[in-house]
């Protein structure tokens, strides 16, 4: 069995920090440091763990199956659970224990689009993506509407400003989640299954939107998904959580070169076969 | 004997812990109130909402209310000659009791399970997650507009309840019963004060805290989908109006108190 990638022969904390170019700026600077992150919920030990750092400005996929704790990890990383133990720095500043005012700060530099779009029923389409840019104190009407055309530009919505999110599809609900991630340009994005339910040409433009973002931005992105051609479309580097921690890090190629068993099974879909 | 103890013990233990988060849920709005950026347009909406909203049932309820016990209390009062003593009795119970409570029970089943029922669906679709992810304290968004608008919305509720309660009385006693209007006024006028009024209105104020505590709580605490809204949409309405019922006997006792009936 192959290991050579998987986290217990190289760990996240020493994996290599190469200085690589992003836009007009240079990375290699953690925005995330997970270490040693635990959470149970009830009985269920779901994060047993996890080490991880994010690079700044770079595109990180966390893969796992259903059930291992990928959302709840994302949701960690913004203090919107707290863990059992371990330690979660952004930027160098360390966000366990933080309350829920003190963190204020930290989530207004990371944009975050849920499973499920979590839009606001209350508002139309145009309303929930200029939520976050009424938030940081813009008032302007024009302003705010030439900035929601934009965005809803990006996932090819603006024709549906006015709607109220029930009237939408599933599809166009988390296009317009991502728009709404998007608006107020975080340093940041957390995508929750940006592709799953949707047709393979959006999944496609919505992939290519992530590495947009990034190369134009050098937004750090964040996305957990388990859809594979979206990972080898957007990831510079690859997580694959199981059992409760990361079991593999690497870049796309090194996970498409995997001899790991159990890797393999998850990257080609099927059960595993002849693990000791 | 000892599953007995532990189960008492569970309960009292749960009984503590749910008191606990509602007082720490009002501690943390209170400070938001005084201390946060009020959204006042959410305010206004949620005035709209409550005040407004509750318009019909507040007045339906306060007319028949005030109807029935005038009704009831002419048939018994008759019988001794004291007709036109029924203004003065519809007058103070609905000024001290009936108004508060009753406006304050339909509030929290109307107001009460809404609020319940608004918040715990945003807390199960990840809405009030998104509200935190985008650094906005769901207390703040969520609570500190709903506690404005009840706290405005509530004694004036309850002061048009007495209003409608009177008016019907009076239409029942003079125009059903043939009661000389001048002494039915003569009388509701007598043995009325500001202070009854007041009285009502304060305990309005009170419960309209009951309420909005109980009901924001318990659609924060929502989970478990759909079933979870709806158990604490119930719980909501159940908690809010039990806990009304019980503090408005304390408030008597203390507000009578203060200031005893036929004092002044």
């Amino acid at each position: 069995m192959e290991m050579s990638k998987t986290i217990s022969n190289v760990p996240a904390r020493d994996a290599a920090q190469k200085a690589r170019p992003c836009g007009d700026g240079v990375v290699g600077e953690n925005f995330f440091e997970v270490s040693d992150l635990k959470k149970s919920i009830g009985e269920q030990k779901i994060l047993q763990g996890v080490d991880l750092d994010i690079r700044k400005g770079e595109t990180m996929v966390v893969i796992g199956r259903s059930g291992e704790g990928k959302s709840v990890f994302l949701k960690h990383l913004i203090g919107l659970m707290d863990p059992d133990s371990g330690s979660i720095l952004v930027e160098g500043k360390e966000i366990v224990g933080l309350k829920e005012r003190q963190l204020r700060d930290v989530r207004r530099k990371v944009g975050i689009m849920f499973q499920d779009g979590a839009l606001f029923d209350s508002m139309t389409v145009a309303e929930n993506v200029a939520f976050p840019l009424m938030e940081t104190g813009i008032r302007d009407r024009e302003l705010l509407l030439e900035r929601v055309g934009q965005a809803l530009d990006k996932v090819e919505l603006t024709e549906h400003m006015a709607k109220m999110p029930i009237n939408i599809s599933g599809g166009m609900r988390k296009r317009v989640a991502l728009a709404r991630a998007i608006i107020a340009e975080p340093q940041c994005i957390l995508y929750d299954e940006p592709t799953s339910g949707l047709d393979p040409v959006v999944s496609e433009s919505i992939d290519r939107l992530i590495r947009r973002m990034q190369k134009d931005l050098c937004v750090t992105s964040l996305v957990v998904t388990h859809d594979m051609n979206s990972v080898f479309r957007i990831a510079d580097r690859v997580a694959y959580l199981r059992e409760g921690k990361i079991y593999f890090l690497g870049t796309a190629q090194e996970l498409r070169d995997s001899k790991d068993e159990y890797v393999r099974s998850f990257v080609e879909g099927r059960p595993v076969e002849n693990v000791d | 004997m000892v599953k007995i103890i532990e189960a008492t013990g569970a309960l009292v233990t749960r009984f503590l812990r749910y008191q606990g988060e509602v007082a720490l849920l009002m501690l943390e709005t209170f400070k938001a109130l005084f201390l946060g950026k009020v959204r006042w347009n959410l305010v206004g909406q949620q005035v709209v909402s409550i005040g407004f909203g509750s318009q019909l049932v507040v007045i339906v309820t306060g007319a028949f209310t005030g109807a029935v016990f005038a009704a009831q209390s002419y048939f018994k009062f008759s019988e001794f000659g004291m007709d036109s003593a029924v203004g003065a009795v519809v007058s103070i119970s609905m000024c001290r009791e009936l108004g508060p409570v009753l406006t304050g029970l339909m509030v929290a089943g109307r107001v009460g399970a809404s609020m319940a029922a608004e918040i715990g669906t945003m807390k199960v679709t990840e809405q009030v997650d998104a509200l935190r992810a985008m650094g906005v304290h769901p207390v703040d968004y969520l609570v500190v507009p709903r506690t404005i608008a009840i706290m405005v919305s509530m004694p004036l509720l309850v002061a048009e309840a007495i209003g409608f309660g009177m008016l019907a009385s009076h239409v029942i006693v003079v125009y059903g019963f043939k009661v000389p209007g001048a002494w039915y006024m003569f009388h509701v006028v007598e043995h009325t004060e500001l202070i009854d009024i007041s009285i009502g209105m304060i305990k309005g104020f009170v419960f309209s805290i009951l309420i909005v505590m109980v009901s924001c709580h318990q659609g924060l605490a929502a989970s478990n989908g759909a079933v979870g809204v709806g158990k604490g949409t119930t719980a909501a309405v159940v908690v809010s109006s039990l806990a009304l019922l019980i503090f408005n006997f304390f408030l008597s006792l203390i507000l009578n108190y203060m200031s005893p009936l036929g004092s002044n």
